[in-house]
């Protein structure tokens, strides 16, 4: 049955998704789920996998990481669900989960599930997140209940503003998947060169300072991905990211594309499909 | 050489000024709002939210909000305790009285050694029929409808009303959620507080999530709100006043958790308290079907599974003890007679204190034990072999707790504060010291609830026998 046009385009490729629950065993690529609390985050990493964890509207729900595995187009992919959370600035355990999986976890891209209703809210997290890497795709949830209460988004402009594909979704119903798969994808094998937004200093005092300390760290580690995000942390005296400094974490961060251990993972007590 | 790094960036800090960060958040906020500005359009005319505003409006009232809450409250645990009932009585006089019998005359069959069966059937396995049949009904009902009050969005409501009691107690209003995770079960409510970024709240949130009863101490009160509480009034009243009884435990877990952060933050864990946002979501109609099936699943199943894997080695350390004798009285005899002055000073007994430290591992075992040691060291009623549980329905549960283990209503009562207030299960323990990583912090945890229990039930049973009710 076809519910929408995009079922006959030979992009449109939902039979090459195959959930694997649980199994995350030799996986190709690190897939990690980010998003503020009661997105629909757990629902697209449902959707994703086939799991059934469940799915709670507060944060705390999930303040550890779970894992859960899909193939798509002949690649394994491992998906890391991590905890909701409003940004990555402040100090609390499932805040830093977050923030140094997707720092340290060098995830192959990151999806930042956004809730198309409360746009504004959702992008102080984005915007963060994009500082960071810039394999970012995102994935504009609940667009069904925007539209009931009169919100349209529109995504394409959008993803130029941010520089990352942005997919419409209903996850609950499994709208956007396919695009989402897809997206993914792209973002991973380069075919969509992303060019991530990044935030603008008003001072600046504050630029010149930020500029001083970037080109520090870069002549120290010349190929760190995200050298002004670190100098911004530096300076704001992140201690997690002063002790990665010092124990050269960075350093070999800079160096190699090894998964470095962060955190207990949660197992996931939940049943495959 | 990084050293030179982190000194560069102390200099560059130095000469910047208090507002750093705050112009740091301020710079995403303005960026956030242009992007949504330029992505977003409206349809003029829709009004939004009203439905949502005005339900929160109630919700959230001082005076409704409160009130709408315990109703909600009251409502899960009547129709829990109303609808578990009937299956409890079934799953009882299969597992207990069917299943049982038939595997005596399995073991008659092959002629198996008395030790053995006894062991095996008597211990092992009652344990854990038992355990099923007391959990399973309730627990099957209980969750799903507190399942669909989660996904409705009813939650963070009530997350909203407890923030000003927390505030007011010093502690991070984020507490409150924590302490709802706590309702399910406290490993985990202690493990949900890492959403509080202050050392200090989150200590004092870790240390009086115990006072949300768990999922293991759910059925203990249910029962004694059934089968004692409840006889105070009229049939007709009873399951009302049941239901009531367990909502009133279940707020005074709430009172007690105010009032030992209060303590805490005033003595040792001196403080500022935090601001935080808290987003009231929107109201989602829930997918039953869904909600029921993950609920079983995730809580019912899983839940029940850890009972029943703790149930079988405490069945079978129950029949050991009570059927190993030392001189002329069995272990368990020795132990529940060493304790039982100390008990009954606290309105309980040497049973019930025995069957708490059996029951460390977890709370889910208490009733059976305490049943399985009463018919064992009581009288020999209803030709009770040693450390055999027998088939009851809550009637018999009754006779057999006032009968032959001499319970008053005081005793369950009792019972009831010392399930609430008593020390966390031994996994709770453990997820304790492997958040605080403190020695320290882990005992007061443990022995700091264990002596409020100690001291409100004495408190109770000295007042009631001071006033001759018990």
């Amino acid at each position: 049955m076809l519910t929408d046009a995009c079922q006959t385009c030979p992009i449109y490729n939902e039979s090459a998704l195959k959930k694997l629950g649980v199994n995350t065993e030799n996986f190709d690529f690190v897939v990690a789920l980010a998003g503020n609390p009661n997105t629909g985050k757990s629902t697209v990493f449902n959707a994703l996998t086939g799991l059934r964890q469940h799915t709670g509207n507060w944060p705390g729900k999930t303040v550890a990481r779970a894992e859960g595995g899909f193939e798509y187009n002949d690649h394994n992919f491992k998906v890391v669900d991590l905890p909701g959370t409003y940004s990555l600035l402040s100090t609390s355990t499932d805040e830093e989960i977050a923030r140094d999986f997707i720092l340290f976890g060098q995830p192959d891209v990151t999806i930042v599930v956004v809730d198309a209703t409360r746009l504004e809210r959702n992008l102080n997290l984005a915007l963060q997140i994009l500082e960071i890497t810039d394999r970012v795709v995102v994935a504009l949830n609940l667009i069904d209940e925007a539209a009931r209460h009169g919100i349209k988004v529109d995504e394409r402009h959008l993803a130029r503003e941010l520089g990352v594909p942005v997919v419409p979704m209903v996850a609950r119903r499994m709208v956007g998947v396919p695009q989402l798969l897809q997206a993914v994808e792209e973002v991973i094998l380069g075919t969509y060169p992303t060019r991530p937004h990044r935030i603008k200093q008003q001072d600046t005092r504050l630029e010149q300072v930020i500029g001083q300390l970037v080109n520090a760290i870069e002549t120290q580690f010349p190929s760190l991905p995200n050298a002004r995000w670190v100098a911004l942390r530096l300076l704001d005296g992140d201690a997690s990211i002063e002790e990665a400094v010092r124990n050269h974490t960075l350093g070999d961060l800079a160096r190699s594309n090894v998964i470095a251990p962060v955190g207990d993972v949660i197992p996931l007590q939940a049943v495959a499909s | 050489m990084t050293t030179d790094l982190l000194q560069t960036a102390n200099q560059l800090r130095a000469g910047m000024g208090e507002d750093y960060h705050d112009k740091l958040m301020e710079a995403i906020y303005t960026d956030a709002s242009q992007i949504a500005d330029r992505s977003v359009a409206r349809e003029e005319g829709k009004v939004r939210w009203t439905f949502d505003r005005t339900l929160d409006r109630a919700l959230t009232h001082p005076v409704w909000g409160f009130t709408v809450m315990g109703l909600m409250f009251f409502g899960v645990f009547w129709i829990t305790i109303t609808g578990a009932n009937i299956p409890s009585q079934m799953l009882a006089d299969f597992l207990l009285g069917s299943v049982y019998n038939a595997l005596h005359s399995v073991a008659a069959a092959l002629s198996a050694p008395a030790w053995l069966s006894g062991l095996l059937i008597d211990g092992i396995y009652l344990a854990t029929a038992w355990v099923i049949s007391v959990m399973l009904p309730p627990m099957a009902i209980f969750f799903p409808l507190f399942t669909l009050l989660e996904d409705l969005g009813y939650l963070p409501r009530v997350v909203f009303n407890l923030d000003r009691l927390f505030a007011k107690a010093g502690a991070h209003g984020k507490q409150s959620l924590s302490m709802m995770m706590g309702f399910g079960c406290n490993a985990a409510g202690v493990v949900a507080t890492r959403i509080i970024d202050s050392p200090r709240e989150r200590l004092i949130a870790i240390i009086t999530n115990n006072f949300s009863i768990c999922n293991g101490r759910w059925p203990t009160l249910i029962l004694m709100g059934t089968i004692f509480v409840a006889t105070l009034v009229p049939p007709a009243l009873a399951s009302f006043v049941a239901a009531l009884s367990v909502v009133t435990v279940a707020a005074m877990g709430i009172v007690v958790t105010l009032l030992v952060s209060a303590f805490l933050s005033k003595t040792w864990l001196k403080g500022e308290t935090s601001v935080y946002s808290l987003e009231l979501p929107p109201y989602r109609p829930p997918q039953i079907w869904r909600t029921i099936y993950t609920s079983m699943i995730d809580r019912t199943m899983i839940v029940l599974w850890r009972a029943v894997v703790m149930a079988a080695p405490a069945g079978a350390v129950i029949w050991l003890t009570s059927n190993i004798f030392i001189g002329d009285m069995s272990i368990a005899g020795h132990m529940v007679n060493l304790l039982n002055p100390f008990g009954l000073l606290l309105g309980l007994n040497g049973i019930i204190l025995v069957a708490y430290i059996v029951a460390i591992p977890a709370n889910e075992i208490i009733i059976p034990t305490i049943l399985m040691l009463t018919l064992t060291l009581g009288s020999n009623i209803a030709g009770a072999q040693s450390g055999v549980m027998l088939e009851l329905g809550d009637q018999q549960v009754y006779q057999v707790l006032t009968q032959v283990g001499g319970w008053t209503m005081l005793t369950a009562i009792n019972l009831m504060l010392f399930s609430l207030l008593h020390n966390p299960c031994s996994t709770t323990i453990m997820t304790i010291y492997k958040e605080t990583k403190n020695l320290k912090w882990t005992v007061v945890a443990t022995l700091l609830p264990l002596a409020l229990a100690f001291l409100v039930t004495f408190s109770t049973a000295s007042i009631a026998r001071l006033l001759g009710w018990a």
